[in-house]
């Protein structure tokens, strides 16, 4: 410590801005996240997003069923490009999920009190966005009626499934994480539908809370199986999130494939995602506080910690670029420069040279204060990481699959209608999906916010 | 509705704020009751304590299945790829068991969690729609503001008077009957 250090409460110190505004008590709380279930009405800008939404659902339906109709021929993919859009968004999807698990397990197990405001919508955004990851290699199969034959069961054919294979591994894991993402959701829900349960006044409200919450009612003994449970769920979802991505990056790096087979993939996934699964909470948070008037409740505290987490992971995500050039110019391998050199010269440098604008470069400007508080500059720039990270996912799985070893087998690739129609009607059912759960269940997590008010100590003095 | 009988279940006191219910809790137990309960809009640290209820079996039953879960995706790679149907590729080993480990890690973290969420919703007996205590008007409060204490009518210390008495002296604010009905 200094003699010149300012006095703690100078102004030069800059305070934290709350986690909670000040002035709440469990009252005010608890009304306002459930009256935006219970008693708002629907409003026209509501409406116009779900049906805009629905629309999009419909051309995804379309799609699809066209895309049963005639087969996957009716997008861009051929040999050797076996794997286009479909596999792009998979990778995407599944890794703007990360970001939920990361916020409710991870800050979690941390401690990070900033979480609790913003931990019910993410994960709700990662059950949405593993619902729309999964679809994709559902239908790149062709035969999604066939899709049973990825589980080992028992059938007259006498095989299995290929277990020293990662799309096997990947079964596995989708299916495990979107399994425990969705009862990390409904653990975290119980206590908040007995809320919603409790303030009901309509009676199908009632009824159809009382049967999801089960007859929860608070009692000190289930609080303390509950708060067991959840930090085992916590202790649990850590290490998966990590393995998603990780046995995702291995579809990609157990093949030889240049640009695909090195190490650094799965580090370098797993930060991918969670960069592109902040961008995507932010995406929604900054809407959702300002439609619902949550801004007491999501403050410029999180918008900035989020942007925070975003410029950390952005600088990994950076690294594993730049680990890439290395190592193949360090390994001197000849395939591996050649890759290199594609990305920067090939016919698809310019979706390169845009990742590197919208996922390093842009990002940068989150070292200034004044941009990490600027709510609307926070929204363009979640919008444009999340363009930059589904470029990188289009680098890695199209250049690598155009240029492969031997020039007789280089091809190209560009996307058909079918593969943008579809593309967008995920962008639809998952926006839908968010619209509904919105207006649906409590988007933000009452009995939490209840403890943080206890917390913050707001309650005792304005309380009563 | 006259061929109801209603006996009664308890007796409840509300609180205003953690620290009363608290206090309560701990006085409670050194009277000597032993069958009361408390309920709360969050958890409370050191209440469950306070009740007498240390110790839940949820992070054995966690255990179990993460084990469980592990042993059956081990297991079922090996067997399917040594013994049900072996393919020598090469002379490779048949039992290469680095291959199996993401699915054997994937399955004992799905087999823990599920074991997580259904022991601790089956040890809370849940689901159970109907409790005694949704029979006091008062008692939605505790999923918003107020923090309440039952004094079960099968605790042999219990007597309605007398235990109702106990809780206005621990500064309950309000006392009701809990009333229920068969």
């Amino acid at each position: 410590m200094s003699a010149t250090q300012p006095p703690l409460n100078s102004p030069q110190i800059r305070r934290l801005d709350p986690v909670l505004a000040p002035g709440h008590t469990y009252a005010s709380v608890t009304d306002k996240i459930a009256s935006a279930v219970l008693t708002r009405p629907l409003g026209l800008g509501w409406l116009a997003g779900f049906t805009l939404t629905f629309t999009a659902v419909m051309v995804l339906f379309i799609s699809i069923a066209w895309l049963v109709i005639k087969g996957v021929g009716i997008w861009g993919i051929n040999i050797p490009i076996g794997w286009g859009f479909a596999i792009v968004n998979f990778v995407w999807w599944i890794g703007i999920g990360h970001a939920g698990t990361l916020i409710s397990a991870i800050l979690y197990l941390l401690n990070q009190k900033w979480r609790t405001s913003i931990n019910r919508f993410a994960e709700a955004m990662t059950l949405f966005a593993v619902a729309c990851a999964g679809l994709f290699p559902l239908i790149h199969t062709g035969r999604p009626w066939m899709a049973y034959y990825m589980f080992p069961y028992p059938s007259t054919m006498g095989v299995w499934p290929q277990f020293r294979s990662p799309l096997i591994w990947d079964v596995f894991a989708v299916s495990t994480y979107g399994t425990v993402s969705l009862l990390f959701w409904y653990v975290g829900l119980l206590p908040d539908l007995a809320t919603l349960r409790d303030r009901a006044k309509k009676p199908w409200q009632q009824y159809i809370f009382g049967l999801l919450s089960m007859g929860w009612r608070n009692s000190a003994r289930h609080w303390h199986r509950y708060q067991s449970a959840y930090l085992l769920l916590a202790g649990l979802a850590t290490p998966l999130v990590l393995s998603v991505h990780t046995v995702v990056s291995f579809d990609f790096s157990v093949a030889i494939v240049p640009g695909w087979h090195t190490t650094i993939f799965p580090p370098y996934f797993v930060a991918g995602a969670i960069y592109s699964g902040f961008a995507m909470v932010l995406t929604l948070a900054i809407p959702l506080r300002k439609a619902y008037g949550m801004e007491d409740f999501i403050t410029m505290r999180h918008l900035e910690n989020m942007a925070k987490v975003m410029l950390a992971t952005g600088l990994i995500v950076a690294y594993g670029y730049f680990i890439e050039f290395f190592m193949a110019y360090y390994s001197g391998n000849k395939f591996d420069v050649f890759l290199a050199n594609q990305r920067l010269h090939g016919p698809y440098s310019h979706f390169y040279f845009a990742l590197i604008l919208c996922n390093i470069l842009t990002p940068q400007l989150l070292w200034i204060e004044k941009v990490r508080r600027n709510v609307v500059a926070l929204f363009i720039m979640s919008l444009i990481i999340n363009t930059g990270m589904w470029l990188e996912r289009f680098v890695i799985v199209v250049i690598s699959l155009t240029r492969d070893f031997m020039p007789s087998a280089w091809g190209r690739y560009s996307p058909t209608f079918w593969d943008y129609s579809t593309f967008i009607g995920t962008l639809g059912l998952f926006t839908m999906l968010i619209f509904l759960f919105v207006r649906g269940l409590p988007a933000i997590a009452i009995a939490e916010m209840r403890e943080l008010v206890a917390h913050e100590g707001h309650a005792t003095k304005d309380h009563q | 509705m006259t061929e109801h009988r209603s006996h009664l279940h308890g007796v409840m006191g509300e609180f205003d704020t953690p620290e009363q219910l608290l206090a309560a809790a701990k006085k409670a137990r050194d009277a000597g009751y032993k069958h009361f309960d408390a309920f709360t809009p969050f958890p409370i640290e050191g209440l469950s304590q306070a009740i007498g209820f240390r110790w839940t079996a949820v992070p054995l039953i966690t255990l179990i299945g993460g084990i469980g879960g592990g042993l059956t995706g081990f297991g079922l790679e090996y067997w399917c790829s040594a013994i049900s149907y072996p393919i020598n590729v090469a002379g490779r080993p048949l039992n290469s068991w680095p291959a199996f480990i993401p699915v054997t890690f994937e399955l004992t973290v799905l087999g823990a969690s599920i074991f997580a969420v259904v022991g601790m919703i089956a040890l809370n007996k849940l689901p159970q729609p109907y409790h005694p205590v949704f029979n006091v008007e008062r008692f939605a409060a505790a999923s918003t503001d107020k923090f309440f204490l039952l004094i079960e009518a099968r605790d042999p210390k219990f007597d309605l008077s007398g235990s109702a008495r106990f809780l206005q002296e621990a500064s309950a604010k309000h006392v009701s009957e809990v009333k229920d009905e068969e």
